[in-house]
């Protein structure tokens, strides 16, 4: 009798593709999976979940949308339309150089014009997530090590850990200071890396920082950047947040304590910057990588073959950017509407009895709820979690996906919705704090 | 006068030889200790040249860099990038893009033979464009032109309504009745990140794929750069026509299995680049049966594959896995527009496969190249105007090969032949007795001729890893009818040069 086997399709993938590296299981992705699974709707779905989890800015679609109607040059790409022909020419990795010009113009006219940038050292990429990953494989070998302060960016663990085989060293840094990175937090770091026999490459900050939505103090920059020189390690620089600062004079770049040390030290600094956040295009897909190490600017620009913007993508943001009065406008509306949402939502959560993070950037706030949690554990903190999502209907990031060190604090989003909406999450807040001093009352 | 008089009684020969060598040994001593701390720091070899036109930037190197472990340090593989690339390849494109030939604006420019776009219809192109791209970066969302559409953050494989239209416009242009299927698509920001992505899916670092020779020259960056893969070459011969033969694969996986080195996959491009023979049903089986016996991935980049316009019939993989009872889950596919629709900048490739883990896998590593949402939005337009993409396909092919025509008939009264190909959009010409010396030195030294005395770009076998020299890649489709006597009558001027010495 022949006995028939079933032979499983046993052909090989690799580690990169069965890995968990990808961090997509954690539970800052499962509340997403949560919120399609039941998204909220004003009109069609009013007990839905609220997303609260994602860093998107909609409060300045408007004006966007005002320049384009404006403006049809910008959007009209075809036969006749200034540089299509040009355009139409051997398109390498260097970019349109219209498009730099006018990136270089606007991360300048979000600093208030302290700095000045040079179109040549923009490398364009295909958003931010891939401007990190391309730096992480420029400045360190599979097995080193990049330092990053908590809390974190979720996907950093993914962005720079996945494909390069580069590891991330945490900077411990707690409420005790309003989570600010001191030197001996960083020294700290430094030494747990050499412990763990692993060589350190570089200082990834992100200013202003996400989760905490605060920009980092320039005596604190100074501190970072002295702690690189004398380490001999890079520093990068994530300001995709930098416009979105409630205050011009609250944010300083890095570019601009580099100005203020006469530019010494600058090779080993790198920053990366996008339009998701600030112009609120996620999905156009635009980052840049910024070096003042030409060396970088080489290998990176080479490198970006593997992750390019279109060109009628570049055309349409250069002629937008290019234009003085729209750029200025957009920067200052966008902050005072980003203000009015964060002192909402800060006003409403005072009011339920919950404080925050004193923030001045960013489209999210830092809000503390340990004092709510059963133990304070990573257990305890994701036990609240799963009560504020199934129950409250409210998509928020629990600090342990963020790699914070105290439990109880969450990352709110608030500029990816409509002021209804917010209201609507704040209300829903207020109920759910109610009815746990009621519990706590009859205990 | 203390000092003086040991000294004294030294010079006297007083004090022995003692005092004679341990004093003035002690001066010397004292006198380089005081010289050095005197001198000022010597830089480190310099971290990196600072460029002229950075705003502010000074020269002089840190004094930490003195106290620190030596110069700042990039990594491995950004030193070995960083590198001028020395393949005749890359100076070629270089040289042309920088001085690019334009019939009246530089009519001793270097015209550019070595890049494979096809511009011959950009005129359709054109006009297509400018009678409709009105509007087209809003969308009509409930009525109102709205920018949301597009601005907020979309799946990274791509929207599903470009992965429809790229299924449809694939079934039309390859001209076969096999179906796409849109779940099976990973699109990507060009067809240089989908195969470096598959890449990364299908082998660890140290792992291998063959790839038959001669092959496109960016494979070994695309490849190998960021997942550090290897290539092992399979050399086919002019002697078979350049076609593969399963015992030369079956030859080169043996000898890389016994330097311990495991294979992954078999790298195809078919139709083939640089030379352009398309991979028959049969050949196509054979490989299949191969790649399971081995336990093996098959990745097929058939990127060309709309550029055919001979009487040959062009199979992709996806039929034959599609009608036989094969593994699917060992086949991928690679695709991208920017052959067969010539639009500027445009970056859509795509991975196309069976197997659902990495279909996965690959879906995941998009963020890190995904499409942009405008040109997502635009490309669905053009691609559902059905009598618009007719047209352009059947205009597209017979344009090629009348420019192929021309310009083959062109080389051959030059005496120079081609390999018999009706697909894509370059011919693989035979120049083997134009060559110095038989060689790759010889076939470089023609290259550089043709190069910087006939200032025509071809891209030579060399760089393709063609294991006989004397072999050309020449794209004729960047070209106007009329550039084609310029470029026959430049080569002739280098080939005549040439015979005369020779």
């Amino acid at each position: 009798m022949v006995i028939e086997i079933e032979k499983p399709s046993s052909v090989r993938l690799s580690k990169v593709a069965i890995s968990k590296t990808h961090g997509e299981d954690s539970p800052y992705f499962a509340g997403w999976k949560a919120y399609d699974e039941n998204p909220y709707d004003e009109v069609h779905n009013q007990s839905g979940v609220i997303q609260m989890g994602l860093a998107e800015n909609q409060v300045s679609f408007d004006l966007l949308e005002k320049y384009l109607e404006e403006h049809h040059e910008a959007s009209s790409w075809g036969k006749g339309a200034p540089g299509f022909r040009e355009n139409a020419l051997f398109q390498d990795y260097h970019g349109l150089k219209s498009f730099r010009q006018a990136m270089a113009n606007f991360m300048e006219q979000i600093r208030g014009g302290k700095v000045k940038f040079d179109p040549d050292r923009i490398v364009l990429t295909a958003g931010a997530t891939a401007a990190n990953e391309l730096l992480t494989f420029i400045l360190a070998d599979p097995g080193d090590a990049l330092l990053v302060p908590t809390p974190y960016y979720p996907g950093f663990d993914r962005d720079l850990r996945w494909r390069t085989g580069v590891k991330i060293v945490p900077i411990h840094c707690n409420s005790s200071n309003n989570f600010q990175i001191t030197p001996q937090a960083l020294e700290a770091a430094y030494q747990s890396a050499e412990s763990m026999d692993l060589k350190v490459r570089g200082i990834l900050i992100t200013n202003p920082s996400n989760p905490l939505g605060s920009a980092i103090q320039s005596s604190i920059l100074n501190d970072i950047l002295d702690f690189a020189v004398h380490k001999n390690i890079h520093l990068v620089s994530d300001e995709i947040y930098s416009g979105s600062t409630f205050s011009p004079s609250e944010f300083v770049s890095i570019a601009e304590i580099l100005r203020n040390r006469n530019y010494k030290d600058a090779e080993r600094v790198h920053i990366v910057y996008s339009l998701s956040k600030d112009l609120g295009l996620p999905g156009f897909r635009v980052g840049t990588i910024y070096s003042y190490n030409d060396d970088v600017v080489t290998t990176a620009r080479r490198m970006s073959s593997f992750t390019l913007i279109s060109s009628q993508t570049q055309h349409l943001l250069a002629c937008m950017l290019s234009n003085h009065e729209f750029t200025q406008n957009y920067i200052k509306t966008n902050r005072e509407r980003l203000n009015k949402r964060y002192d909402m939502i800060i006003q409403g959560l005072k009011k339920a009895g919950i404080e925050c993070l004193k923030g001045n950037a960013g489209l999210f706030c830092w809000m503390n709820l340990s004092p709510l949690l059963n133990e304070p554990t990573r257990q305890g903190e994701l036990e609240l979690w799963n009560i504020i999502l199934n129950q409250v209907k409210l998509n928020i990031s629990p600090g342990s996906s963020c790699h914070c060190s105290e439990p109880g604090w969450f990352r709110v989003c608030f500029a990816n919705m409509s002021e209804q909406t917010l209201r609507v999450a704040l209300q829903r807040i207020h109920k759910f704090m109610e009815q746990r001093k009621v519990c706590s009352v009859n205990r | 006068m203390r000092l003086v008089v040991p000294l004294q009684g030294v010079a006297q020969g007083r004090g022995g030889l003692l005092l004679g060598s341990l004093i003035p040994c002690a001066l010397f001593y004292f006198l380089q200790l005081y010289l050095k701390r005197r001198r000022s720091p010597s830089d480190p070899s310099p971290p990196s040249s600072s460029s002229s036109n950075q705003p502010g930037m000074t020269r002089h190197s840190s004094l930490s860099n003195l106290l620190s472990r030596g110069p700042l340090r990039i990594s491995s593989l950004a030193t070995s990038i960083a590198k001028p690339d020395d393949s005749p390849y890359y100076m070629g494109l270089d040289r042309a893009s920088g001085d690019p030939y334009h019939r009246i604006a530089n009519p001793d420019g270097v015209i550019q033979l070595g890049l494979s776009e096809n511009r011959l219809c950009f005129d359709l192109i054109e006009k297509w464009t400018s009678e409709n791209l009105r509007d087209w970066v809003m969308g009509r969302e409930g009525g109102d032109l709205s920018i949301s559409g597009i601005a907020t953050y979309q799946p990274s494989d791509g929207t599903m309504k470009l992965k429809m239209a790229m299924a449809g416009f694939m079934s039309r242009v390859m001209g076969r009745d096999v179906s796409y299927e849109p779940s099976q698509m990973v699109l990507t920001a060009g067809v240089t990140p989908a195969i470096e992505t598959l890449c990364f899916c299908l082998a660890d670092h140290g792992n291998a794929f063959l790839v038959p020779t001669p092959y496109y020259p960016s494979f070994d960056r695309d490849m190998k750069w960021r997942t550090g893969v290897e290539l092992i070459p399979v050399h086919c011969r002019s002697k078979d026509n350049f076609v593969l033969s399963i015992s030369a694969l079956d030859q080169a996986f043996n000898q890389t299995r016994k330097r311990e080195t495991k294979i992954r996959g078999i790298l195809l491009s078919n139709p083939a680049n640089p030379v352009g023979n398309l991979l028959s049903r049969k050949m196509l089986e054979a490989l299949l049966k191969f790649a399971e016996e081995k336990n093996i991935h098959i990745v097929s980049d058939e990127i060309f594959a709309g550029s055919i316009y001979g009487e040959k019939e062009f199979v992709s993989i996806a039929e034959i896995v599609g009608s036989e009872d094969f593994d699917k889950n060992r086949v991928h596919i690679v695709y991208g527009l920017s052959k067969d629709l010539f639009l500027p900048g445009v970056r859509v490739g795509m991975i196309y496969s069976f197997n659902e883990n990495v279909l996965a896998a690959a879906r995941k590593l998009t963020r890190f190249s995904s499409v942009s949402a405008p040109t997502q939005r635009l490309l669905v337009s053009m691609l559902s105007d059905t009598r618009f993409i007719v047209e352009y396909i059947q205009t597209n092919k017979k344009r090629i090969q009348d420019m192929r025509d021309l310009f083959v008939a062109g080389l051959e009264e030059l005496g120079i032949k081609c390999t018999d190909s009706r697909s894509s959009l370059y011919c693989w010409a035979d120049m083997r007795n134009l060559i110095p010396t038989y060689g790759e030195k010889g076939e470089l030294e023609l290259w550089e001729k043709l190069l910087n005395v006939g200032k025509i770009n071809l891209t030579p076998g060399s760089a393709c890893h063609c294991i006989e020299p004397g072999w050309f890649r020449c794209c004729f489709t960047t070209l106007d009818k009329d550039d084609v006597r310029v470029v026959m009558g430049r080569i002739r001027k280098v080939v005549g040069s040439h015979t005369s010495c020779g």
